[in-house]
């Protein structure tokens, strides 16, 4: 007993020393209207920006060939030489421009879930709408991926344009599912039930999964599961125009939410009674969260961890209280990139998705962190 | 989920007759129904004559070894789920959810790729290798089942585990197209062509599993108070877990080798299990046996008339027969007011 007796002690000491590193909040005064800031959640995200800036100059310059940093800055405007043009503008960029925006959604959709439901280990991906954006674009690729159709056929390029639409409506199904399932009846959402509920039907959706890669012909199943481990491999400027739509209206809709979110970490009676309107605010966070995730997982499948880490190092690098949205964004678009480039670089020669690499590294970490707050309980 | 005493014990001992006749029932219509429907009658004379008429063919070498790994490994999920529910002290905990499973069937993908191991009986010691290091992984990381760890967070930590572990199987079957055409077909979950040979490589394992389940009983009983109670009754808490624990995985990986990664079975059937029998692992693991038994054989029958004349795989079958149950428990639960 005394030890878990000192191991409380020392975690509420932990707090109070985060606190005092937070920094003072500085509160900025114009014609009676006043706003709360986080000097140190400024300088952390413009920290963040410029890592995620480096990683994009590096994920450019890396890869099969090596590109010297001017010949990207002028491959960029299109005045280096043809092939070089052709390999920084034509399939570098896009593929980056998707890591930053994937990133950036999952972080986001990660922070906003972890947020809502008030649990540091629940993530979009392990609740059910990633299983169902999975179900849904393996269902396209069998239906118009066949190789008996020709490749490059109209049927390949049905497969192109229907697989982000199948993940989208897979996850619309999905979250309809479970938030409908699991919003119970009351004043506000009983949140720890709609994570309950979407871990039974990311079970049932992921037993869907793989009936589907046992129905189509071996060409159709490698496809699929190369697919479901989620890659920016082969990522155009068409993958980006959905997520950039997507991320353009949703980010203004979390920030305005995350005002309410900050109320709801108080508690949902303490949240009421300052005025927030708890449960169309709950619906309100999961619906963003879930329609980032089927974003995300239509461009680039189902990339692990991001969203259930993300978040995690924000909190750490940020320090205040409530969840760090924008530095969730850019954490997650970070990492993504980081993941990505260290994916073409890890093997020479082969070039590993980076769904791969984000679970490799990220389950290591998660687990880090359960075994950590098991310590301080 | 259901804290209900149950039923007295002669109704128990009715109720243990009744679900033996049900599990008699499915068995008979899992020999009965197919590609070829084949009448009882038939199915009885070709039980007896075991001649080389095509019915005596069909029931012998096919349904009847099909339908009994099915029942052996229906009973083994059922009883590994409520084992390590009862370890764990935790209602979510079902091997398949938290990760053993995975860990089996990584396992057997590496010793077919870098080992060469394809035959059945060395496929289930790695399988058992690989849902122990699994399990024990899990085990550490929620603290050995005496932290308290909540329900939500324990699956959590499988689902993660488990996703990690299939990042690493993807990539390996990535790498060998033949590898991934063997590996579907297992991964879904299925009894299909699964002949006398596995039946009788499979069967001594299970049958083992369960006998070292009925040895278990005290001490899950035990545990099930607490540990500092089971202390004061004299039982070793730890050795009780850990002898529990390595029935759980035995079970677990002979399944998995045998049929694949089987999920729900071994989450909805102790829930189902102890509604009718209380807390009491005495009643608790035969009853689970049973009823997985039952519940394997039916949604095996069940693929097979669905789809004819092709058939969906039994895993399919449990996990969109599953999925709802298990929702329907916990809006159960919900409206009871009982937290989870």
């Amino acid at each position: 007993m005394t030890v878990v007796r000192s191991r409380a002690v020392r975690q509420r000491d932990g707090e109070a020393a985060t606190l005092a590193r937070s920094g003072p909040a500085v509160v900025l005064r114009w014609r009676g209207a006043g706003v709360l800031v986080h000097p140190r959640t400024w300088a952390v995200g413009a920290v963040l920006a410029a890592v995620v800036a480096a990683l994009c100059i590096v994920a450019l310059a890396v890869g099969t060939q090596w590109l010297p940093l001017d010949d990207v800055a002028r491959g960029l405007v299109g005045e280096a030489e043809r092939a070089t043009n052709l390999t920084v503008r034509r399939f570098r960029l896009p593929r980056v421009v998707v890591a930053v925006l994937v990133g950036a959604a999952l972080g986001l959709a990660g922070a906003l879930v972890q947020a809502v439901t008030r649990n540091p280990i629940a993530a979009p991906d392990v609740i059910g709408v990633t299983a169902g954006a999975s179900f849904g674009a393996v269902l396209v690729l069998l239906a118009f991926g066949g190789t008996t159709f020709g490749a490059g056929g109209a049927a390949a390029e049905l497969s192109r344009v229907g697989l982000p639409l199948g993940a989208v409506a897979g996850a619309f199904v999905a979250a309809a599912i479970v938030l409908g399932l699991g919003a119970g009846k009351g004043p506000s959402f009983a949140t720890q039930r709609v994570v309950l509920v979407g871990i039974v039907c990311h079970a049932a959706f992921i037993g869907l999964v793989h009936w589907g890669l046992t129905r189509g012909d071996v060409d159709q199943a490698t496809r699929a599961a190369a697919w479901l481990v989620g890659s920016l491999h082969g990522r155009g400027w068409e993958h980006v125009t959905g997520l950039a739509v997507a991320l353009a209206l949703l980010l203004p809709v979390a920030l305005v939410l995350g005002r309410s979110l900050s109320a709801l970490s108080l508690g949902e009676p303490s949240a009421a009674t300052l005025g927030v309107r708890v449960r169309r605010t709950q619906l309100g966070v999961f619906l963003v969260a879930f329609a980032l995730t089927g974003a995300a997982v239509a461009a680039a499948g189902p990339v692990g961890f991001i969203a259930l880490l993300a978040p995690q190092i924000a909190r750490r690098l940020v320090r205040a209280p409530g969840m760090p949205l924008v530095a969730s964004a850019l954490t997650g678009a970070a990492v993504l990139l980081a993941a990505d480039v260290l994916a073409r670089l890890a093997v020479p020669g082969v070039e590993l998705p980076a769904g791969a690499v984000t679970a490799l590294v990220g389950a290591p970490y998660l687990l880090w962190l359960v075994v950590r707050s098991e310590g301080q309980r | 989920m259901s804290n209900r005493s149950g039923w007295s014990d002669a109704k128990l001992g009715i109720g243990i007759v009744a679900a033996m006749a049900a599990l008699v029932l499915v068995v008979a219509l899992g020999l009965a129904i197919g590609t070829r429907a084949l009448p009882l009658a038939d199915v009885v004379d070709a039980l007896r004559s075991h001649d080389h008429s095509d019915a005596a063919i069909i029931v012998w070498d096919q349904r009847l070894p099909r339908t009994l790994l099915g029942a052996l490994v229906g009973a083994a999920l059922g009883v590994g789920g409520a084992m390590a529910q009862g370890i764990t002290r935790n209602p979510l905990a079902d091997p398949a959810l938290l990760g053993v499973s995975a860990g089996a069937a990584l396992a057997i993908v590496v010793g077919s790729l870098a080992f060469g191991i394809t035959a059945l009986a060395p496929q289930i010691v790695v399988a058992t290798v690989g849902a122990a290091a699994a399990g024990a992984v899990i085990l550490a990381l929620t603290g050995f089942g005496h932290g308290g760890v909540p329900p939500v967070t324990l699956a959590l930590v499988g689902l993660s585990l488990s996703a990690l572990i299939v990042a690493v199987v993807s990539i390996l079957v990535l790498l060998d197209a033949q590898t991934l055409d063997e590996y579907r077909y297992w991964l879904v979950g299925a009894l299909s062509g699964r002949g006398t040979p596995t039946l009788t490589t499979v069967a001594p394992v299970l049958i083992l599993g369960l006998a070292a389940a009925v040895t278990a009983v005290r001490g899950l009983d035990a545990l099930a108070l607490g540990d500092d109670v089971a202390r004061g009754l004299g039982v070793r808490v730890t050795r009780a877990r850990i002898a529990a624990g390595l029935a759980v995985i035995l079970l677990t990986a002979t399944a998995v080798a045998a049929a694949g990664p089987i999920a729900f079975v071994g989450l909805v059937v102790p829930h189902a299990a102890r509604a009718i029998t209380g807390p009491r692992h005495g009643w608790l693991l035969p009853y689970s046996a049973l009823l997985g038994a039952t519940l394997l054989v039916a949604a095996d029958v069940v693929g097979r008339v669905v789809a004819r004349p092709g058939e969906v795989q039994v895993g399919v079958v449990t996990a969109l027969v599953g999925a709802p149950m298990v929702l329907l428990m916990l809006r159960r639960t919900a409206r009871a007011g009982a937290a989870l």
